[in-house]
């Protein structure tokens, strides 16, 4: 019923928003922010709209010049309440309102079926944290990411289960969204290819709170590993659920629940999970401290994508100074070639738009924090 | 064995909760013969009352269970004066509407309660602190903790009270006549007025209990965690037959297992075509299936609706 709602206005406002021309001296270069601000996702969308908007904040003030022209950059932000459907809807007014390149989305099942309709209007994407191999894959040239995709994030994972835990056998269970069911079938193919057994495959939905039926079946298994592919609101209550029926398994995620909502969700369970996040150790190298530590004086704890929200915004106006131009269409082929080093390491694309050299991390919970451990 | 016990479990702690909340639905509609698709959203915010206060006194230094018996104690009457609210504001002046606007306006009262928490309590998920320390008790090869035998054994007495109070009592009496039939019940020295907001009041009060189990089984509240769980709760209710107490308890229980044994053992029996991914599922088709079969539902009477 809210959702409908939802609709019905954003398709209201859609149609009202008549082609605003830029009638300011300076060039207004809009980027458009997409991610989930309501929901149960809410609280990661927000952190990837903050750190686009800090990015924006921060060029604003050194100031912007495009091809010998003042600019000046405007953020557009939009809820798409992870939903495949608001997703295009979001997309859609974007394009109406002829927008210079977007940011987002977040999850991959929002940004693939948005993903048409940017390629379509010939709009640049920057997705800081879709990992679905789906996403580039398509052949769209305005699709680009910044994060190792689930194929290089899987296979990191399938490599520690079978390498370092020494898994003989694994359980999987992933959300069946975009992102939950590639990331667990990458995990799935490469932990067989090691010789591993998979002796339970089971799925839940990302609104889901009980798994109580699923654990106690994979309980009677007895698998090494438990792997859950999903965001953080499920993996928290999974892993009290766990502790709760006694599973004595390795719990093993991804990105989606290396998150410090997870350990709050968990409370005590949580120690010991772990999980893996591409990227770098932010906390690693001095760029990355400086980002973390003017981010959460402006907006508090980062969850999880926001330096790569940021770079996002970034390397757009990067690509678009090379180029001269803020108009999507010029500015693409320098994108693509782009090669610069951010808070998340070195930044440059494959022919595909996926981020070359994606590095991925392994975490673990000690004493109530994520800590990175060696991934060999 | 041991993971059909263990499933037998789980089963049974779900579908006391829903049993609970199915309780809330089946009141009301015994006596007014309306949905309150806003029950959910009374568990939802006993729910959040109960964590404020746990979070309040977290420091304090009272026992886990003290703190927790204290947010009980504040839940409970603030959805009681909700659910007095609610009917008093939105459905009594409606009482002799077509019944379609009642309905609407329950649907709107629950989207309202749910946008007012989002306000109140936000969008992130709210976490249960580690009060309780978990205890596990063998039962075979399968075990059950403290938090379901709590669960189950709140449920249990809960309904067993319910049942005595609408049998037994003069209250119970004056509701099962308005039931039959409010007029006349109004006629014979009832006050009709006053019994149809006990019953949203005893219902609201259920709902805040259900609330608390929901937030100390799952260890999370969220501002829209009321919808599924009515919706499952509401199933119940229409399994076991609307409007029939007993009918309420038995299919939500019934409910519970069902999805268990169903989430459980689906992927294995169909060899992996129908998996875990159906569980919620089992909730709506079990429904159909009621619904075509028996229409009043396994324990309704058959055209006990009033005409």
């Amino acid at each position: 019923m809210n959702t409908k709602y939802a609709y019905l206005l954003l398709t209201l406002a859609s149609a009202g928003s008549i082609h605003q021309q830029a009638v300011a001296a300076d060039l207004v270069i809009k980027i458009g922010s997409a991610a989930p601000l309501t929901g149960p996702q809410a609280l990661g969308g927000k952190d990837n709209e903050n750190a686009v908007k800090l990015a924006v904040e921060e060029m604003n003030a050194a100031g912007v010049t495009i091809g010998k022209q003042k600019a000046k950059i405007e953020l557009l932000s939009e809820d798409d309440q992870a939903d495949p459907r608001a997703a295009t809807i979001v997309a859609q007014k974007f394009v109406d309102q002829q927008i210079n390149g977007v940011v987002g989305h977040l999850n991959s099942g929002a940004s693939i079926p948005a993903s048409k309709i940017y390629s379509d209007a010939g709009i640049v994407q920057i997705s800081p944290s879709s990992t679905a191999i789906a996403y580039t894959a398509q052949g769209y040239k305005t699709a680009f990411r910044l994060m190792a995709n689930d194929g290089q994030q899987g296979l990191a994972l399938a490599n520690y289960a079978t390498k370092v835990l020494k898994a003989k056998t694994i359980a999987i269970i992933d959300d069946r969204t975009a992102y939950g069911q590639g990331l667990a079938d990458e995990f799935d193919k490469d932990v067989k290819a090691a010789g591993a057994t998979v002796v339970a495959r089971e799925y839940t939905n990302d609104k889901a709170v009980d798994f109580t039926a699923i654990i106690t079946s994979i309980k009677g298994k007895k698998p090494d590993v438990v792997f859950y592919a999903g965001m953080s609101p499920q993996a928290g209550p999974m892993m009290r659920q766990i502790v709760g029926l006694q599973l004595k398994a390795q719990f093993l995620s991804a990105d989606g629940a290396k998150t410090p909502e997870f350990l709050k969700l968990a409370g005590g369970a949580a120690e010991g999970a772990i999980a893996s996040s591409p990227g770098v150790v932010l906390e690693q190298t001095p760029a990355g401290k400086a980002f973390v530590a003017k981010f959460e004086k402006k907006f508090g704890k980062i969850q999880n994508y926001a330096p790569y929200a940021y770079e996002a915004a970034i390397t757009m106006v990067e690509a678009m100074k090379a180029a001269g131009s803020a108009d999507p269409k010029k500015y693409q082929p320098f994108l693509a070639k782009i090669n610069r080093v951010g808070v998340i390491g070195a930044i440059a694309f494959d022919a595909k738009g996926d981020i070359k050299s994606g590095a991925v991390t392994i975490y673990q919970v000690k004493k109530g924090n994520w800590v990175a451990i060696p991934s060999k | 064995m041991d993971v059909f016990l263990q499933q037998l479990i789980n089963g049974l702690v779900s579908g006391s909760i829903y049993a609970i909340v199915a309780l809330g639905y089946t009141l009301v509609y015994g006596i007014l013969r309306l949905i309150n698709f806003a029950h959910g959203e009374i568990v939802m915010i006993g729910a959040m009352i109960a964590l404020t206060i746990i979070g309040l006194l977290g420091d304090s230094g009272l026992p886990g269970v003290a703190i927790i018996g204290l947010g009980l104690l504040g839940a409970i009457p603030c959805c009681m004066l909700i659910g007095y609210l609610i009917e008093r504001i939105a459905y009594r002046p409606l009482r002799h509407a077509p019944s379609l606007t009642p309905l609407i306006t329950a649907i709107g009262v629950s989207i309202v309660l749910q946008n007012l928490a989002m306000i109140v309590w936000g969008k992130e998920y709210v976490s249960f602190p580690p009060l309780i320390e978990m205890q596990y008790f063998p039962i075979a090869e399968a075990s059950i903790n403290n938090v379901q035998i709590f669960i189950v054994m709140v449920s249990t007495l809960m309904m067993v009270g319910l049942n005595y109070l609408v049998n037994n009592t003069k209250l119970g009496n004056a509701m099962r006549a308005t039931s039959q039939n409010a007029e006349v019940a109004g006629l014979m020295g009832v006050n009709v007025n006053t019994i149809i907001s006990l019953t949203f009041v005893i219902g609201s009060a259920l709902a805040a209990v259900a609330g608390i189990m929901v937030t100390a089984y799952y260890g999370l509240a969220h501002y829209d965690m009321g919808f599924m769980l009515g919706l499952k709760a509401f199933t119940a209710a229409v399994l076991g037959g609307i409007g029939n107490l007993r009918g309420a308890m038995f299919g939500g229980i019934l409910l519970g297992i069902i999805e268990s044994m169903g989430a459980g053992y689906l992927g294995t029996l169909t060899n992996g075509v129908f998996g875990s991914n159906y569980q919620d599922v089992f909730a709506f088709f079990t429904l159909i299936g009621v619904l075509i079969f028996k229409p009043s539902g396994l324990l309704g009477k058959a055209g006990s609706e009033r005409p």
